[in-house]
């Protein structure tokens, strides 16, 4: 009896625990989240939570430091995935090719993305230390003028830029190096006899095919790079003034500096449905050169 | 090979057992073992509570002198650590789900007091003090320090760690440029101007630049000129008293500071003071170790300590509680947290901790050669001079100090960029009172 019954079910049986945990860990903060944007709250046991409607959206569209962590989400995303892209996939051609030592090229390079992003924060801010650092004796050495780095409304968003890239360019290599080795060898071996030269080859031929995999890298560096927080918020908290302050530490900061929880979430709804509007947008464009390749 | 194996772990177990009945006899409160000769005398055995610290050193000395503490009561303390935001983070959430755990916690009393306060977080302290008065010798807490805790008459918690703004400066420069310490900030100025030479990296002036953190440190420029953050409910940060304050703080580290200031808490700002790449320095005294640490500064012998400079108004810097104990409103063990807390802050701990550097607020201790022999006694003058002439704030009193620091710190960044000394202090002014409003 409960076997056949088991049996029956198997496939609702088996996915409970994975389906239980969606439930609990991401549907209900989700949810929740949504329900408190409508409300005002401190925290506080003694006034609960107070129903204000859409009250807190209307005050995010109106508060300009809402825009400013918008632009500012934006500037240091593209930036960083543009770079990372680019350098990532220029990496992984390099690696793909046979060389001396390859192996341990790999390793060595793969390893920012293992380390720590909080400690490694903290490391950054001692390299960037205008007066200090490594980076300004670097530039005094060869006889530039010394930068003011983290330190600068101008400056610090192009400089965590290049901390999300040193840590995050090796992931889309990790997996344009995947997509490499996957490639079928027909393709180059008819361009040999059409006579292609090596750049040809590479723009007809590898970076066509390797496509997908490139849209698959920018999607996951995507999602991960609009939400970063751990570096930002250990170099310089959103700082100077609000420069760096992005969408994640702008509500970081209402939610527990401000302990405005109700405009915190509402932040959070509106960031939540844009990372997954962009999301959509590129699996459609990803499916799209499916379709067309 | 194997057989001793085999007798070591046949001993292991033996200890191992010998241990667990060890355990259980003290847990249980039944088989008092011989060897605990003060078990009469442990009011709270078998009791735990949970006592949640900053990364602190006051913490480190308290981690140390515990097991005293506990063989007498029997009570067991955990201790868990965190950073300064994570705490205040973690505190705010256990105490919103109305957690008995932590029993007691180090809190910042200026920084989340009200706002502690409003949630009902704390359990007010006085009927406490009240019953225990003369055992606690009262009287013997510094009066500011005090007064920073309590809110509405009410004692929210009792005070741990006092911090006054100093006067950091580099003697070996003074004396090069034959200067004598400054007695006021309009000395103080024509001085950094003397010994800013950025070309041979040295620049004269030095301290915090990120928006929220300078808020504390500007404040005694504020209060030497008169000025002050709020009046009863009024806003004041765009007063010309507070302008004065604000603009000869931001006009220093633009003209005369480091690089990159913007981005500087104390411990860049200490960083550069103690690598020997500024003259003076302005922040709270509670740091001082990383000056005259050889090991931490490269300049440790050269460090002088001056009591803040006059300004307009007179010398008036912050004297105040940094760090308190408070006690869980919902904890199940208030009895026991009370003598902790007893305890953690008597004379005797008290000079403990202020051996071990960290400044307290008990006027015995300061009074004791014992309590001050740790610090350079350049300083105990100074931090004496200090808390008599101080002021027991050193931000706004509201509850959303967080917010209320970003609105009044701007003013300072933009007096760093050199923009429009008064249309910044307006603007501040403005979102400053609606925050007082908003509040009511």
């Amino acid at each position: 009896m409960l076997a056949s019954w088991m049996e029956k079910r198997f496939k609702w049986i088996v996915t409970l625990p994975a389906l239980l945990f969606v439930l609990v860990m991401m549907a209900f903060p989700i949810a929740y989240t949504l329900r408190l944007s409508f409300f005002e709250w401190s925290m506080s046991a003694a006034s609960p939570p107070k129903w204000v409607g859409l009250d807190n959206y209307i005050a995010l569209f109106k508060d300009g430091r809402f825009w400013h962590a918008l632009g500012a989400t934006a500037y240091f995303s593209f930036g960083a995935l543009a770079a990372e892209t680019v350098l990532g996939v220029a990496i992984a051609l390099l690696l793909h090719r046979e060389f001396r030592g390859r192996g341990l090229a790999k390793t060595i390079f793969l390893l920012p993305m293992v380390a720590t992003p909080v400690a490694m924060g903290l490391v950054w801010v001692l390299i960037y230390e205008p007066t200090n650092g490594i980076f300004n004796a670097l530039l005094q050495a060869i006889g530039l003028k010394p930068l003011h780095w983290l330190g600068s409304i101008g400056q610090v968003i192009p400089s965590l830029m290049v901390i999300d890239i040193w840590q995050w360019t090796p992931m889309v290599c990790l997996i344009v190096m995947a997509g490499l080795t996957t490639l079928p060898q027909e393709p180059y071996e008819s361009a040999d006899v059409d006579g292609a030269s090596r750049r040809q080859k590479l723009w007809y031929i590898t970076l066509p095919l390797l496509r997908p995999t490139i849209l698959t890298a920018v999607m996951l560096r995507l999602i991960d790079v609009i939400k970063t927080f751990d570096i930002i918020y250990a170099t310089t908290q959103g700082g100077p003034g609000t420069a760096s302050e992005t969408l994640n530490i702008y509500g970081y900061v209402l939610a527990f500096q401000y302990f405005k929880l109700g405009l915190a979430s509402s932040l959070l709804v509106v960031f939540f449905l844009l990372v997954m509007g962009l999301t959509l947008a590129l699996i459609v464009v990803r499916r799209n050169t499916e379709v067309s390749s | 090979m194997k057989r001793i194996n085999k007798r070591l772990g046949s001993c292991l177990s033996a200890l191992l057992a010998v241990a667990l009945t060890a355990g259980c006899g003290s847990g249980g409160g039944s088989g008092a073992s011989p060897s605990s000769s003060e078990g009469a005398a442990q009011p709270f055995k078998g009791k735990k509570i949970t006592f949640y610290v900053a990364n602190h050193p006051w913490a480190e000395t308290i981690k140390e002198l515990l097991p005293e503490f506990e063989a007498q009561t029997g009570l067991k303390v955990e201790i868990q650590g965190f950073a300064e935001d994570q705490l205040s983070q973690k505190l705010s959430v256990q105490l919103t789900t109305k957690a008995s755990d932590p029993d007691v916690f180090m809190t910042r009393p200026l920084q989340e007091g009200r706002q502690f306060y409003k949630n009902g977080w704390y359990e007010p302290l006085d009927g406490y003090v009240e019953k225990d008065k003369a055992e606690i010798d009262f009287e013997d807490f510094s009066k500011s320090a005090l007064d920073t805790t309590t809110v509405d008459g009410k004692l929210l918690s009792i005070p741990i760690i006092s911090e006054q703004e100093v006067l950091y400066y580099r003697k070996d420069l003074l004396e090069k440029a034959n200067l004598q310490v400054p007695k006021t900030l309009d000395e103080l100025e024509a001085a950094i101007q003397k010994v800013h030479d950025p070309d041979n990296g040295v620049y004269g002036f030095v301290a915090r630049g990120q928006t929220a953190v300078l808020v504390t440190q500007v404040s005694s420029f504020v209060f030497s000129e008169g000025g002050d953050f709020m009046q009863g409910d009024k806003a004041t940060v765009n007063t010309p008293e507070a302008v004065k304050g604000f603009s000869r703080y931001g006009r220093w580290l633009k003209d005369y500071g480091p690089p990159g200031v913007l981005n500087f808490s104390w411990p860049q700002a200490m960083g550069v003071f103690a690598q020997g790449k500024a003259a003076f320095y302005t922040d709270a005294s509670a740091i001082y170790k990383n000056a005259v640490d050889p090991e931490k500064s490269t300049v440790a012998e050269n460090v002088g300590f001056a009591s803040f400079p006059a300004g307009s108004a007179g010398a008036k810097p912050y004297s105040i509680t940094s760090w308190a104990l408070g006690m869980n409103a919902q904890s199940d063990n208030k009895d026991a947290v009370w003598a902790f807390i007893k305890w953690a802050t008597g004379k005797e701990v008290m000079l403990k901790t202020q051996q071990g550097g960290n400044p307290g607020v008990r006027n015995s201790v300061w009074n004791d050669p014992e309590g001050v022999k740790g610090f350079p006694a350049e300083l105990v003058e100074v931090i004496r001079e200090s808390s008599k002439v101080g002021v027991g704030h050193d931000r706004p009193l509201v509850v959303n100090v967080g917010e209320a620091r970003d609105i009044i710190g701007e003013i300072v960044i933009q007096a760093i960029l050199g923009e429009d000394v008064q249309a910044a202090p307006d603007k501040a002014n403005q979102a400053f009172q609606a925050l007082i409003d908003g509040e009511k």
